[in-house]
């Protein structure tokens, strides 16, 4: 499943895109330019001198999504393992070469895609030394038994470790809890057992299968022309392994047929407290109307009503939020916080009387105006950088949003209205039919407020 | 209000023209700097790359400021400054950041508390209007206050006493100083919050808030002298005050290796090791805080560095190995060595790893390879933190408020550049010994035989 982290930035990432949609000008006002490299792969990319460096990833359909509960945890043992030896290098050369231009190779992995990222200075030589070692890695990763055997050693404990901890806990019973079987429900990092068992022979296949040229997502960002970004997403993809067989989906996610809460113990001080249910497809008509409408629930911060209600007015929580998390097929709207043990049912009345009250009368009009400001009026704050511009292009490509999204943007974000938000929160967010998990809570405390089923 | 104001739509435009150009890059010698009658100092780096500023107001007060009984307050009144004054009452001040588009949020640490506004550059005469009334006219309300402490409660819970690996840090840390405040928590222990009051914190607001004891920084699509004007209009006139004297309490000599166990529940054991060190004062005349922080680069500054790739992956001792130089700050420098043992091994078997890799260095030296490699991470490091204005902010008002100066960051890339193998070889020999030692080992308990804990034990650095 993908990480709390990973959701919050696709959400925002999405947003940002929108609000360039203003001008009326014939031309995209960030100019992005797209293709496809000889091998299939789509390519997206913007020039950018101002700072002498290149931010360059690629990305395919190979998340934990792809994950069977039989081997799970594959998916993100295979991308973190390709450049633990590739194309003839050691593990050690490949993040010697790396580091010895100043270079930076990370993963990039959550449910839908996975691949990698390097961020390089831009000056030919360094660049093409660290864009070599990037399409050694991507082309000819090589799994040993022997580095595979020592990986999943150590995977297996810091499992381990996460598996007590009342935060990983909450996740993974809430996944498990609102996806049941479909492959959302897998924790990326897979199982103990499950990651104890994969063999290199389990990750050559997922990446001869995954790691295909056609399915693949270039985005560059950064200091170079056009021309030399051409070469270089040919130089990314050509050896890449070619599509066998049917292209890979995503099974449709099923709606809960009914309101779940379970209740587990643990000795942490705070509960931990999760609740949700299936939400929206990155691609869903509703999508600007909910993301407006949950800026007012509980995704703006100090100016949300879950704030207000839980830790402003009653000192209930440090943090408490909501968001929709939209994937390829439907992602998880999301409610949580952590509180002290013996508070949790107090809070958690709280948090439900807010949600249930928002759905039944929506927001009001002064809510929905203060929100579309923060949202047109900080958008500049999310393409200010060339990290953010680049994770837009790859959002854009991987998600097959059109190349003007951003000139829709803000009216997208501007034709919300409050009835709008109302009308899509009651299709969308059923408060008799969520998933509620609390970690850690006393037994008589959440033995009314969540009974365990 | 019924629709947006023609403002933000204008806004956007203008930054449609801006991002294709995208403007040339910002460089220390771009930076301007102005200090007022009042002793605020006001610190400007345009970078145009975006019509956006970063606004931050530093003040140089810290955990490190706080008396015994109060630890925490700092931290707390961080949290209360966003409670409201006269003129802008509770909640209205993320209120109208919002409404402008712009993020808000603030942070607190040992040696500094900072406050930030992201924001369309238009937009800076309100964070200047907002950040100067709280300077000078902040209201305490017994209310607020109480729910406030609260929500800090909960995020030590949350940030420090459910997390091991917090535990330990919090109890090493006042294991490792016997006198000088480093050794308290930045959130406070939960009994000094228990017992916090709102006198204490008003206390500390009236005295160390003030504009001799801050410093303004922006960062972004401005120009400075219009920011020095703002500035003049909105913070100019707050009177400044006579500061109470700092007492240095400077920790004592160590005289003798330290240990500590610290039995909480969790899965894996955890080797936690803090030399002494000495900390940077003089930048421009030292050596060995430079030497220090290339050992540190050299040891596990990246996946081919020693620790990683001897004890994780030759001798796979340890699932997790690192080496971090502490030697920047108000107080005492510390050098950290960590590590995880892996699987089968023990909290011993990863000292005594980590023990002979500090004695590979003291008795074969690093190689010109290593150090070299380090410097180009350096120097590229350098260009890539320059896409973030956050960051760069961040970097001139650390070390402006600790009592350096902005200008020292390309003084440190220069003396890390002429940093020898000799010298990261000499300050290992001289600074990673038993006598100024503590280590800390974490024993794992069983989570099902912990009793669940209502008030409990503590934890780590503090971020925001």
């Amino acid at each position: 499943m993908a990480t709390n982290m990973n959701m919050q930035w696709m959400f925002r990432a999405a947003f940002a895109l929108m609000l360039l949609a203003v001008t009326h000008s014939a031309h995209a006002i960030l100019p992005i330019e797209h293709w496809r490299t000889s091998a299939g792969a789509k390519v997206y990319f913007v020039a950018n001198r101002g700072l002498p460096m290149l931010d360059v990833s690629i990305e395919m359909p190979a998340g934990s999504a792809f994950d069977t509960s039989e081997k799970s945890g594959l998916a993100a043992m295979t991308n973190g393992l390709m450049r633990l030896g590739a194309a003839g290098m050691s593990e050690d050369e490949i993040a010697r070469r790396l580091a010895d231009v100043g270079a930076i190779l990370s993963n990039r992995f959550d449910s839908d895609r996975a691949g990698l990222m390097l961020r390089t200075l831009s000056d030919t030589k360094r660049r093409n030394q660290a864009l070599e070692v990037m399409a050694g890695v991507l082309s000819a990763p090589v799994f040993s038994s022997a580095i595979v055997e020592r990986e999943r050693s150590r995977y297996a404990s810091a499992l381990k470790e996460a598996d007590l901890t009342p935060d990983t806990q909450v996740n993974r019973e809430f996944y498990r809890l609102v996806y049941g079987k479909h492959p959302y429900a897998l924790r990326s990092s897979g199982e103990v057992d499950t990651v104890s068992r994969l063999q290199s022979d389990d990750l050559k296949a997922f990446y001869r299968k995954h790691y295909v040229a056609e399915q693949a997502v270039v985005a560059i960002m950064g200091d170079i022309t056009r021309q030399e970004a051409e070469a270089m997403a040919e130089q990314l993809t050509r050896a890449l392994p070619r599509t066998i067989g049917p292209a890979l989906s995503l099974p449709e996610v099923q709606s809960l047929p009914a309101a779940v809460n379970r209740m587990i113990d643990h000795p942490a001080s705070q509960s931990h407290i999760m609740i949700g249910a299936p939400g929206i497809r990155r691609d869903d008509p509703d999508y600007f109307t909910l993301f407006v409408g949950n800026y007012v629930l509980g995704g703006g911060g100090f100016v949300s009503r879950i704030t207000e209600e839980v830790r402003q007015k009653r000192g209930l929580a440090y943090s408490a939020y909501s968001y929709f998390s939209p994937l390829q097929v439907r992602g998880p709207f999301i409610i949580g916080m952590q509180t002290r043990r013996d508070q949790a049912e107090l809070a958690l009345s709280v948090v439900r009387n807010t949600l249930r009250e928002f759905i039944d009368k929506g927001p009001t009009e002064q809510e929905v105006i203060a929100a579309k400001q923060n949202i047109v009026g900080g958008f500049p704050m999310r393409i200010d950088s060339n990290r953010k511009i680049h994770d837009y292009l790859a959002l854009i490509g991987y998600y097959n949003l059109p190349i003007d999204y951003l000139e829709t943007f803000v009216a997208n974000i501007e034709r919300v209205t409050a009835a709008d938000i109302k009308a899509a929160f009651a299709r969308r967010v059923d408060p008799d039919r969520l998933v509620t998990v609390v970690v850690g809570a006393d037994q008589k405390q959440t033995a009314t407020a969540a009974p365990a089923r | 209000m019924t629709a947006l104001p023609k403002f933000f739509v204008v806004l956007i435009l203008a930054f449609a023209g801006l991002t294709v150009t995208s403007a040339a890059s910002a460089a220390i010698d771009d930076v301007a700097v102005k200090e007022l009658a009042n002793g605020l100092r006001v610190i400007v780096k345009p970078d145009r790359r975006a019509p956006v500023v970063v606004s931050m107001v530093w003040y140089r007060i810290g955990s490190v400021d706080e008396q015994g009984g109060v630890t925490g307050v700092a931290h707390v009144l961080e949290h209360m400054m966003f409670k409201g004054t006269k003129a802008v009452p509770a909640g209205e001040f993320s209120r109208l950041i919002a409404g402008a588009g712009g993020r808000d949020n603030a942070f607190t640490s040992r040696d500094y508390t900072g406050y930030f506004q992201t924001l369309h550059k238009s937009a800076l005469p309100l964070s200047f209007r907002l950040e100067a009334d709280r300077m000078a006219n902040l209201v305490l309300s017994p209310e607020e206050f109480a729910k406030e402490l609260k929500v800090v409660m909960e995020e030590r819970r949350w940030r420090t006493d459910d997390r091991p690996q917090s535990v330990m840090y919090e109890r090493l840390m006042a294991t490792a100083l016997t006198a000088h405040p480093y050794r308290n928590p930045v959130i406070g222990w939960m009994n000094d919050l228990e017992n916090l009051s709102i006198d204490d914190t008003r206390r500390f607001y009236e005295q160390w808030y003030s504009p001799n004891n801050a410093t303004v920084v922006v960062v972004g699509d401005v120009v400075p002298a219009e920011v020095f004007t703002l500035a003049e209009q909105y913070f100019g006139a707050i009177p400044r005050k006579a500061l109470p004297p700092r007492k240095p309490q400077d920790e004592p000599q160590q005289i003798g290796l330290k240990r500590l166990t610290v039995k909480v529940p969790a899965e894996q054991a955890q080797v936690l090791m803090a030399y002494r060190a000495p900390r940077l004062s003089r930048p421009a005349e030292e050596w060995e805080p430079y030497a220090l922080d290339m050992l540190e680069s050299v040891l596990s500054g990246n996946p081919a560095a020693r620790l990683p790739q001897r004890l994780v992956k030759t001798d796979r001792l340890a699932a997790a190995a690192g080496a971090s130089y502490e030697g920047v700050g108000r107080g005492p420098g510390f050098f950290y060595l960590s590590g995880t043992p892996a699987n089968g091994r023990t909290a011993a078997e990863m000292e005594q790893g980590l023990r002979r890799e500090v004695l590979r260095v003291i008795e074969d030296g690093v190689t010109q390879e290593e150090l070299e490699r380090v410097k180009a991470q350096m120097i590229a490091a350098q260009v890539y933190q320059r896409d973030s204005m956050f960051f760069q902010a961040r970097q001139i008002g650390w070390l402006e408020t600790i009592g350096l100066s902005y200008r020292d960051e390309s003084l440190f890339i220069e003396k890390l550049q002429q940093v020898t193998a000799d010298q990261v070889r000499e300050v290992a020999r001289k600074y990673l010994i038993d006598d100024t030692l503590t280590v800390a080992y974490l024993d794992p308990q069983p989570l099902n035989a912990a009793p669940a804990r209502t008030a409990p034990p503590a934890g780590v650095r503090h971020g925001n």
